[in-house]
């Protein structure tokens, strides 16, 4: 067991467990903890060798360890460092680290294309969280944004590559959950893009769930698009007996009266599923017969989902102990310093 | 006149074949390591001659060596990092061009002391036809019995295989190399672990430059401590430099670590001193190392003499020093705009960078276009300022070294060359032409800027 103290929050915890995993284990152990962890946007945890390249993670190691109290000379990357006993690190209580971590989102988002009005993932983006929470208000860039033709792939997946951040994991999605990867990243630089061997269709059985680890619009659901805001769905916890060895059938539905809109995994606080589900599931059961349905999603963190009155119990919930959020506990903590 | 060690035959008849190689010399080390010591005595010596690595870092070789992880059964590879791809370093090109046997004789005995049974050369894809040189004398050697199963007699088999790369600069990061090597795309890997604990085929590796293991010839046949009597504190030994630019004499040059910078660059028997102007600038180490001042190259900022070593250069810190880098030299003079040569890097940083991490991927292009703004005279005063945040922004934040290495050059041209990036601003027609320092060199205000 490791002791380790992220902002001032002391947590043991399992050698060998990454900082980001030991800051999420102090938001789960406790909600007003939250603002310890860092925000992760290629990291996966159910996808090896993901992590390490959004550069969004980075932390400050002020003392490396009671053995050796050396600080570390430069930001980690929390995903994919370990912890040592007696660790100390700063994730919000840094400016230095807070004035890198804002640097990453801008280069993030130089070449975004910043279409949300018109991007399916718009409400439940982690882009849109990132550069709400750790981003400036306005973009230093002038220059023409890097832009792609949206293409398909398959019947089922479309890729815009203009919005794409490169986080891999789609990639690490194919290497490691199908059989017979036909995509990855092609070129390098800023003009590096995921792709397939000429515009080859990805089939097989879990490809899907491509769709739900890529945090932002690049991959998104052909049978969903345009058909609806996500904040104007309500998601549902359900279940139905997949035939499929390696899928358990369970899912969120999202639904627009009994309309089955779109079926993605059930996806935990830290936007990442529960278990990946087969394409049979998530394409091809759009009937609320074929499922067996076990009440309302709590969608977690601070998703515009929410503003939805789906679960009204969860409401009254949030109105009495609101979720603190990152920039509201920066300025209170700033109001009692002073 | 320093001692020669890796080009003490460079200009003998027939050296590049075996025949002429080993007429001077040859091989004598792989001879004495085999026959007469064990792989720990030849670590040893490495030790002792405080050899540090010559392709950037200069991380002290024998410590390289020993944190090589030995686990049972599990093969341990050498590979030699011959992706020499550094703007202005050509020092491995003309060494393995002229006598390739140097580095395949340190291979063998290198790879004697490391336990490795295959080696690999990595040659960056623009040298293919070093690459053919390389293959023809692993032939020769391999035929005369200094390669395969059993070598003198000895009992320790070992093999050189070449790879050509396709031309990345990132390949020259070790982790890049190694997953190119596996046929794999080549991006850095995420360190811990190290090579020397999961390499090449997650296998222990050491990845080493063609000059390190070249000069693991001459320490194992004159001996360590013979080597480090050569040089000055902890930079001992012979360093290949590889001089460009505005000087009377480029070319690659065997120096004795320790020689004045002022040697360096003036003397006739180096670089021979200007080319009929002024010298400006100094970059002595390959386009990734700050840019320094001349004045600041010759002396350093405590006023002393400045020596051609690893702690000389880098005296006074990222503020007012530079690096040993690799050892590709180029001098500029007050013909040439900074502003326009840091946009040149700029811009190779920015076409080689690989994409996996965001500051790296999205910064490069960013300040390219911002400095390609401020060079054709479209440049505001907050560019300068700009630049110099964007770059804060990368260094120190990527997964490898290249993402420093974009940053330094803007952050030192910055640093120490600020009224030229403002003169671009404010003589905006002037610099549209471009040799506009060639017409009118720049004259630098009394006030001399610092950022």
């Amino acid at each position: 067991m490791a002791k380790v103290t992220i902002d001032g929050v002391m947590i043991e915890v399992p050698d060998g467990t990454t900082i980001l995993q030991a800051a999420r284990m102090i938001g789960e152990r406790n909600k007003a903890d939250r603002h310890v962890v860092p925000p992760a946007m290629c990291y996966y945890t159910s996808l090896k060798t993901s992590g390490g390249y959004c550069r969004t993670c980075i932390v400050k190691v002020t003392k490396g360890s009671d053995k050796d109290p050396r600080p570390m000379p430069k930001p980690v990357a929390s995903c994919r460092t370990a912890v040592m006993d007696g660790m100390e690190v700063a994730n919000t209580t840094d400016p230095g680290l807070v004035d890198a971590r804002n640097g990453v989102v801008e280069m993030l988002l130089i070449n975004h294309p910043l279409d949300c009005p018109i991007c399916d993932q718009a409400g439940e983006c982690h882009l849109q969280d990132l550069s709400y929470e750790n981003g400036k208000e306005a973009s230093r860039y002038e220059f023409e944004r890097r832009t792609f033709d949206p293409i398909d792939i398959g019947d089922t997946i479309k890729l815009h590559m203009t919005r794409c951040i490169l986080c891999y994991r789609c990639v690490k999605v194919g290497e490691q959950l199908t059989d017979g990867r036909v995509h990855g990243v092609i070129n390098r630089g800023d003009v590096a893009e995921i792709s397939t061997y000429i515009q080859n269709a990805i089939e097989n059985d879990f490809s899907g769930n491509m769709i739900d680890v890529c945090p932002v619009g690049a991959l998104t659901d052909r049978t969903f698009r345009f058909a609806s805001r996500v904040w104007f769905t309500k998601p549902v916890n359900a279940h139905r007996n997949c035939g499929n060895p390696r899928c358990n059938g369970h899912v969120v539905l999202w639904l627009k009266g009994n309309e089955v809109l779109r079926v993605t995994g059930r996806k935990d606080m830290w936007g990442e599923v529960e278990s990946f589900i087969c394409n049979t599931c998530r394409f091809d059961k759009k009937d609320l017969a074929a499922w067996t349905v076990e009440g309302p999603r709590q969608i977690d963190r601070h998703s515009v989902i929410n503003q939805g009155h789906y679960n009204l119990e969860r409401k009254q919930a949030l109105l009495t102990s609101p979720a603190p959020n990152v920039p509201e506990l920066a300025k209170r903590k700033e109001l009692k310093d002073r | 006149m320093g001692r020669k060690l890796l080009f003490e035959h460079i200009d003998k008849p027939g050296i590049r074949g075996l025949e002429g190689y080993r007429a001077n010399g040859g091989y004598r080390s792989v001879e004495k390591a085999l026959k007469t010591l064990s792989p720990e005595a030849v670590l040893e010596e490495v030790k002792k001659s405080g050899l540090r690595g010559r392709g950037g870092a200069g991380f002290p070789t024998g410590m390289k060596w020993s944190f090589l992880a030995k686990p049972e059964g599990v093969p341990r590879y050498l590979v030699v990092n011959a992706d020499e791809s550094e703007p202005g370093t050509f020092k491995d090109r003309y060494l393995m061009e002229r006598i390739p046997h140097i580095l395949i004789e340190g291979m063998i005995t290198s790879s004697f002391a490391l336990g490795a049974k295959v080696s690999y050369i990595y040659i960056r894809g623009e040298y293919f036809y070093v690459a053919r040189i390389m293959e023809q004398a692993i032939a020769e050697a391999r035929a005369a019995g200094w390669l395969g199963k059993n070598i003198l007699g000895s009992g320790f088999d070992h093999d050189i295989h070449v790879q050509v790369g396709a031309g990345a600069y990132i390949c020259g990061e070790e982790t890049a190399l190694l997953e190119s090597l596996e046929g794999k795309r080549g991006n850095p890997r995420i360190k811990p672990p190290f090579p020397a604990v999961k390499g090449l085929y997650d296998c222990p590796t050491v990845v080493n430059n063609v000059e390190t293991i070249a000069a693991v010839v001459p320490i194992v046949n004159d001996g360590g401590e013979e080597y480090a009597k050569i040089g000055i504190g902890k930079s001992t030994g012979t360093k290949l430099i590889s001089a460009g630019g505005n000087i009377k004499r480029p070319g690659v040059y065997e120096i004795d670590l320790g020689v004045t910078c002022d040697e360096f660059i003036n003397s006739d028997e180096y670089c021979g001193g200007v080319d009929g102007r002024a010298f400006k600038a100094v970059v002595p180490g390959g386009s990734s190392v700050p840019i320094v001042p001349y004045e600041l190259f010759l002396k350093t900022p405590a006023g002393e003499n400045r020596l051609m070593t690893y702690e000389s250069l880098s005296e006074g810190g990222f503020a007012q020093g530079t690096m040993m880098g690799s050892g590709g030299f180029y001098a500029y003079n007050d013909a040439q705009c900074i502003v326009r040569s840091t946009w040149n890097h700029t811009r190779f940083y920015h076409h080689e960078s690989c994409g996996q991490c965001s500051p790296c991927r999205e910064g490069t292009g960013w300040m390219e276009k911002v400095l390609h703004r401020l060079e054709h005279g479209e440049g505001r005063t907050e560019d300068i300022d700009l630049l110099w945040d964007i770059q804060r922004k990368i260094e120190g934040n990527t997964i490898c070294p290249l993402g420093d290495a974009a940053a330094w050059p803007v952050a030192s041209a910055i640093r120490h060359f600020r009224d030229e990036f403002e003169y671009h601003v404010t003589h905006r027609e002037k610099v549209k032409d471009p040799k506009h320092f060639a017409r009118e060199p720049f004259r630098k205000s009394a006030k001399f800027a610092t950022a």
